[in-house]
């Protein structure tokens, strides 16, 4: 069920899209006013949620810290997997940006006969998200042709890397079959493994199937269904321009694709796709393991009702007198 | 109750299917055995916490205030604007299910919602539904889930079933820590009054003694004298163990449990040897007789007024500096929250070494050092005369607890000590130590007798890691710094691995340390025979 209702919305939402493309009165809504209104959503969305997150203090300084502390000087820190120092927090950030280093420790339990617990290494959780993200920012890259005139070298450089293979024409990208070999398994594994399946919701699902249907246009418009290129990048163009229109020759599939985007843009702030911006606000892993060398403050830090030493001492006075204890107050 | 337990072979029987039934109907079995009992009403009014009553989680009536819904509500606001790890660990999961085999709880039970990502969904639901738009327009459409008495009932069973260990966090691709969602959830039960006696009683106790246990400061007294006379009577050796010393350079803060239960006292026998030795100028006080802190487990404000004793007592006795004993969610406290809570310790000096002269960096603001890291670094400047062999009859392995490994990171300073003093030593395999290192299962306050069965099931995969090395190398004793893991380790390992033996660090130091003037040692701190029993003195 939490699978089956996200893709009928997508499947709807394409539906929708393919058949408004074909009258001229819902064409502006779909390539104009629907892109914009995503767009606005998204940015607006996006900036609200990182503020809430930015205005709620970190009280108390938490790193999970995955390896040795700096204490003594002839003991080996773990400088990143334990940092002390801004530069090995950045490091630890960036490989958990860039190559999703917590991930990498993925292993999986196994209860065998004896009883025997053991973990075996498994890393293609790791491999798949680390190929879908990557490939996604190149894709996205890629990408930058339509909105960009003169398009720059670099990005013209990377499509040429990235068409390297040079499969049939126009040429297959790499980013593109990985991408949605990435997806395929991400959703395979989300169905296929009971215990995913179990806890995985709607969200989960809607995410990957909006990003597979805008995979799965853009390769129909590339390779399969022929497309006015130049209008689309008309299309683009006019968008970024703020001076839209929807030329004659953007197909019903392009208006598809951009409804998709629109959709994954407008929902983005209200989804859990904000972990893109939410994972460098993590305090279990943008803290230094200073927190018995420098003092962190926490800004509410409220006063409490205490058992002083005095009440204690009251309390428990003939007692600490019998046993010989030094006492404040005689 | 052990009595009543599974045998380990049905216990090993986990069945990892998930149930048909969604996980979002709510509905916990109490049953016997898999939870803890309620928290006394003295023990909540003591504290002045809400809502103290007699009542039973197995009971249907849990008795709650009319407006418990609000007020659980406004708690989740209230936190959610506080603490921006709470805010970010309800948006960002993804559900990949990078965490879901890496709890002990799940590993034993097989019980879906003991998946941390599930745990933290039991929350994350209701959060969508009250405080996210798309929830609150959508309902369980987007997630969402009206928060009930039975989702509250849910929330007491399986945010007492988290040990707040933070391993999920090790393998979570966003640092996710379950232990601060299970902090929450048993802060919002508090502010209803759904708490469990296993740590309000300890808490209570320690806000009015200064110890877990209520031990009054003559009966603190009164063991520490009993230990100073044991050791006396196995070393011959009668060291000093000043109590409430105004002046002292250093005070030492030891879980109390040191001075009252086994094998916990044999670390006392341990460092009161280890001090004589090296001549050190400290005491111990019966005010702040207690390292450990139940706080921890109940809320952060609990944490704090129960922490503040430590400070405090250092400046009334006006020590240079503090010194803390082998306790794991101690260090936890003391390490991340202490400093930040009841700082700054300007009346304190930095911490150096009276011995060595080694400055403490790492604790130049806190001023408290642990004693892994004190005694490491005598043994690296020659300071301790060590003969291991008086280990012989240990063959070791080192269970890191999980506070000190991914709350501090102390993973190579007991090593190193180990090593020192104990001529047989073997890791457990990679995936269960140091950062992954696997929990007791019976940390954070869960370890009452009536959760036996679940704490079996719990500290399961410790256990089995431990059975690896014995079976692999023979080795017949589980060394830790943790005084839940001394209290909880011996059942656990009786259960899974019979005739295994649990000792803290510095128990094994006392066994080594040769001191001046001492008779031979026959026996070690246990009074059990030496291997190879040392020649009389002078012989």
């Amino acid at each position: 069920m939490s699978a089956l209702a996200p893709l009928a919305l997508v499947l709807l939402l394409a539906g929708l899209a393919l058949a408004g493309g074909q009258f001229s009165g819902l064409r502006p809504v779909l390539g104009v006013l629907l892109p914009y209104a995503a767009f606005v959503t998204f940015l607006l969305g996006v900036c609200h949620r990182i503020l809430v997150w930015v205005r709620a203090p970190v009280p108390f300084r938490i790193p999970t810290t995955c390896g040795q502390q700096r204490s003594l000087p002839w003991i080996r820190q773990s400088r990143i997997e334990n940092p002390s120092s801004t530069a090995g927090v950045v490091a630890r950030m960036a490989l958990e940006v860039c190559l999703f280093r917590s991930l990498l420790r993925g292993s999986r339990a196994e209860l065998r006969e004896g009883p025997r617990l053991v973990y075996a290494d498994d890393r293609l959780l790791w491999l798949a998200a680390l190929a879908f993200h990557w490939s996604l920012l190149v894709v996205v890259l890629r990408h930058l042709r339509f909105v960009l005139e003169p398009v720059p070298a670099a990005i013209r450089t990377l499509a040429a890397v990235d068409g390297f293979f040079q499969l049939g024409a126009p040429g297959l990208y790499a980013t593109d079959v990985v991408l949605v070999a990435a997806l395929g398994y991400l959703l395979w594994r989300r169905l296929a493994n009971p215990q995913l399946r179990y806890l995985s919701l709607s969200a989960d699902y809607f995410a990957l199937y909006l990003l597979l249907g805008l995979a799965a246009s853009g390769l129909l418009m590339r390779h399969v269904v022929r497309t006015d290129v130049v209008a689309v990048k008309q299309l683009a163009l006019g968008l970024v321009t703020l001076s839209p229109i929807v030329p004659e020759g953007v197909g019903s599939l392009a208006l598809l694709h951009l409804v998709l985007l629109s959709t994954l843009a407008a929902y983005f702030p209200f989804s859990k796709l904000m972990h893109m911006g939410g994972i460098f606000l993590s305090p279990t892993r943008n803290l230094a393991n200073t927190s018995r060398a420098h003092r962190h403050v926490n800004p509410w830090n409220a006063p409490v009702a205490t058992h002083s030493y005095e009440e204690w001492e009251d309390e428990f006075r003939d007692k600490i007198r019998a046993a010989g204890l030094p006492l404040e107050k005689g | 109750m052990a009595e009543e337990a599974p045998a380990p072979a049905q216990l090993a029987q986990v069945d990892y299917r998930p149930p048909a039934r969604d996980w979002r109907e709510a509905a916990v079995d109490f049953r016997k055995g898999t939870y803890c009992y309620s928290a006394a009403p003295k023990n909540l009014q003591y504290l002045g916490l809400p809502n103290p009553r007699p009542w039973q989680p197995h009971d249907a009536d849990w008795k709650l205030p009319p407006d418990w819904k609000q007020t659980i509500l406004a708690g989740m606001k209230d936190r959610l604007e506080r603490f921006r790890s709470f805010r970010l660990f309800m948006d960002i999961c993804v559900r990949c299910g990078a965490c879901a085999d890496k709890c002990h709880f799940y590993l034993g039970t097989g019980d879906p919602k003991n998946m941390p990502v599930l745990r933290a969904e039991l929350m994350r639901s209701v959060y969508r539904r009250y405080f996210t738009l798309p929830g609150r327009l959508l309902g369980g459409l987007a997630g969402g889930r009206e928060l009930t008495e039975d989702v509250l009932k849910e929330w007491f069973y399986y945010y007492h079933q988290c040990t707040e260990c933070r391993r999920c966090s090790v393998f979570c691709p966003f640092g996710i820590d379950t232990a601060e969602v299970t902090m929450m959830g048993r802060e919002l039960l508090t502010l209803v009054g759904c708490n469990i006696n296993w740590i309000l009683e300890p808490a209570a106790n320690c806000y009015r003694t200064g110890n877990h246990l209520g031990i009054q400061p003559h009966a603190f007294k009164d063991s520490v004298d009993f230990a100073v006379d044991e050791l006396e009577e196995m070393t011959g050796i009668r060291v000093e163990a000043p109590i409430n010393k105004k002046g002292a350079e250093i005070l030492y803060v030891i879980p109390s449990a040191e001075t009252f239960g086994t094998p916990h006292y044999y670390t006392l026998l341990g460092t009161l040897l280890l001090f004589h030795a090296i001549g050190l100028d400290y005491t111990l006080s019966a005010y702040a007789s207690e390292g450990g802190n139940f706080g921890l487990f109940t809320s952060h404000e609990v944490m704090k007024r129960l922490n503040a004793k430590i400070y405090a007592e250092a400046r009334r006795l006006g020590v240079k500096w503090i010194l803390g004993g082998e306790c794991g969610h101690m260090w936890r406290v003391v390490h991340q929250y202490m400093d930040t809570m009841n700082g700054p310790a300007d009346f304190l000096e930095e911490p150096v070494s009276p011995v060595t002269g080694t400055r403490f960096e790492q604790a130049r603001s806190t001023k408290m050092v642990h004693i892994c890291e004190f005694t490491a670094d005598l043994i690296r400047e020659g300071k301790l005369r060590l003969d291991p062999r008086r280990n012989d009859h240990w063959v070791a392995t080192f269970h890191d607890s999980c506070n000190p490994a991914r709350a501090m990171g102390l993973l190579e300073e007991p090593r190193y000590i180990l090593r020192s003093v104990c001529q047989r030593f073997h890791e457990m395999p990679e995936s269960t130590i140091r950062e992954r290192t696997f929990c007791c299962g019976s940390g954070s306050g869960l370890g009452t007798d009536e959760n036996f069965e679940m704490r079996m099931r719990g500290g399961f995969p410790r256990a089995n890691a431990v059975r690896h090395v014995q079976d692999r190398f023979g080795v017949n004793l589980v060394a830790c710094i943790c005084a839940i893991d001394k209290a909880t380790l011996p059942p656990l390992l009786e259960y899974w691995v019979p005739g295994m033996n649990v000792a803290g660090v510095h128990e094994l130091v006392g066994n080594a340390l040769v001191v001046d003037g001492e008779k031979a040692r026959t026996q070690d701190l246990r009074g059990q025979p030496l291997v190879s029993p040392e020649a009389p003195a002078g012989a």
